[in-house]
């Protein structure tokens, strides 16, 4: 626990209005770190990205990008959203989405790109591998080709960390095992943090482990501890379901020997 | 006499120049503006805006101003406010813009009926009129249309970015409110000179039908843009000069003309992708 700190969240306390989702949040995010935070649905997954992008304040406590406060340290962040289904329809080719990853503070400052913006848009779309697709309008390509130019995105930000939001959703099996591999390449120069509500996918490639339902349990291990299973209990629902147990489960749990 | 003639003596009378002059800036500031309007999905927005703008025409009729005036005024504020609702309150956004629409409308109606005298050309603010066209008001359409232009060629790739996906343009820091708010703005300059062409109620249909024709063809939002300016053109001239020969008002034309080519253009796209495979 002596790495340089990229997110910290101390008590953080968040919601809309009247509805609390978060609740007494600590997280601590170190540089080389790969995080992945699974929680069910309408866990809090959504409003923990928020506060860490500076998009909600919360109502309590303090969130640190980069040891700054999350609206001066977003920028560090290569946000990769969930892919909407209705920007799919919009008309933007792959070159000009991940040129977005360029753009300045200063709207005036876009009307060009240039020698260097362009050639970190190339190689963010080689490292992804879809520099063929640069000319293709984006409601051409497929679940997992859409999701690569996001993560082209947020790439050619040169970011010091990768938040990922529920990168699989629209993703089939083959190609988001390919994104994984990709992503741990990755990781060697970038911390990320990766949150989901599908934990098979998540558990076979990230570093640490943690859970989001309403609270935060996180302990920098890979394993889901019997804490986890009783604060957030949803989770080895899932798990279960899945039929992987043995993988995260710590070895002295009982009872699991069902598979 | 031949189909040229008929064009050339149509367009020897200056009512008509400055009528065919008004429909090309116009045709630009809506190609640019309706294709931003189209893909933000702010189509009832834009509705909102050229209703409420009732508001500053009846305002100025009873105060003895130039109408254009207080029509430039009332969308200017009514489209900040409603950009500030629709940032606030994403969730009900379209039932205060419905509120604006109405209160703009309500006002207008209240002050002219207030105003004593002849007001026949009222109408043509609703119906647009575009066979009146002034020279004052040509000279307010190129001032829009300049703006317009450095507005989307200055700003294309902030303005791109924030139709596109609004949270991570924030992400990177872009002034995205600002960005929004003034976008709001030229949509209401645009509205008011679209106004003197087809009228506050059909304004919606000049600045939605060339992109959505557009948008069937071609999936890039600059190339949208210049189609639609394009389409925009045709519409009108075409609108224009059967108005004139069959003794129509234009505005209405323009529109039917308008409608009926993206009905043809959506057909001739089915049938080229049922033919494709």
């Amino acid at each position: 626990m002596t790495g340089q700190a990229v997110i910290e969240l101390e008590d953080v306390w968040a919601g809309y209005e009247s509805d609390r989702v978060l609740e007494a949040v600590n997280f601590r995010m170190e540089a080389g770190d790969y995080v992945g935070l699974i929680g069910p649905n309408g866990g809090g997954k959504t409003t923990l990205i928020k506060v860490i992008l500076g998009l909600i304040k919360p109502e309590r406590g303090v969130g640190r990008v980069m040891g700054v406060s999350p609206e001066k340290g977003r920028h560090f962040i290569g946000y990769v959203p969930q892919i909407q289904q209705n920007d799919k329809e919009f008309p933007i080719k792959v070159w000009d989405v991940v040129s977005m990853g360029r753009l300045k503070t200063n709207p005036l400052s876009n009307l060009f790109l240039s020698e260097t913006d362009k050639a970190v848009i190339e190689r963010s779309l080689r490292q992804m591998d879809i520099l063929d697709l640069a000319k293709r309008s984006i409601n051409e390509l497929s679940g997992g080709q859409r999701q690569r130019v996001t993560i082209a995105r947020a790439l050619a930000t040169e970011p010091k960390i990768l938040l990922l939001d529920e990168p699989t959703s629209s993703v089939d099996s083959r190609s988001s095992s390919q994104m994984y591999d990709l992503l741990a390449e990755l990781n060697r120069t970038i911390s990320i943090l990766l949150i989901s509500h599908d934990l098979t996918a998540i558990s076979t490639y990230v570093k640490t482990i943690g859970c989001v339902n309403r609270r935060l349990v996180y302990n920098g291990q890979k394993e889901i501890t019997n804490e986890m299973l009783s604060s957030a209990y949803e989770c080895p629902v899932d798990l279960v379901a899945h039929g992987i147990p043995h993988r995260v489960l710590p070895p002295h749990q009982e009872g699991d020997d069902h598979d | 006499m031949t189909m040229i003639n008929q064009i050339q003596i149509m367009f020897s009378y200056d009512f008509m120049r400055n009528a065919l002059y008004a429909s090309l800036l116009v045709g630009v500031a809506c190609g640019l503006i309706g294709t931003l309007v189209v893909l933000n999905r702010i189509v009832f927005l834009g509705g909102g805006i050229a209703h409420a703008a009732y508001g500053g025409i009846g305002l100025a009729y009873y105060f003895g101003q130039d109408p254009m005036l207080g029509a430039i005024l009332f969308s200017i504020l009514s489209a900040l406010g409603m950009g500030l609702v629709h940032l606030r309150t994403k969730a009900r956004s379209d039932t205060l813009i419905g509120v604006m629409w109405s209160i703009g409308m309500a006002i207008g109606i209240i002050f002219v009926s207030l105003t004593p005298g002849f007001k026949a050309d009222l109408m043509s603010y609703l119906f647009g009129s575009l066979l009146a066209v002034s020279g004052a008001d040509l000279r307010l359409m190129a001032v829009v249309v300049v703006l317009v232009i450095a507005f989307v060629v200055l700003l294309y790739r902030s303005l791109q970015a924030i139709s596109f996906d609004e949270t991570f343009s924030t992400v990177r820091n872009l002034p995205v409110a600002v960005l929004y708010l003034v976008m709001l703005v030229m949509i209401g300059l645009t509205v008011v000179v679209a106004i003197r062409v087809v009228g506050l109620i059909m304004v919606i249909a000049m600045l939605t039908i060339p992109p959505a024709t557009a948008n069937l063809f071609l999936k890039d939002m600059k190339g949208m843009m210049l189609l639609s300016i394009g389409l925009g053109w045709l519409f009108s001239a075409v609108g224009l000069m059967v108005s004139f020969a069959l003794n129509l008002q234009a505005g209405s034309v323009i529109i039917l003309v308008a409608s009926l080519s993206y009905l043809l253009a959506a057909g001739v796209k089915k049938l080229i992708v049922h033919l494709k495979p």
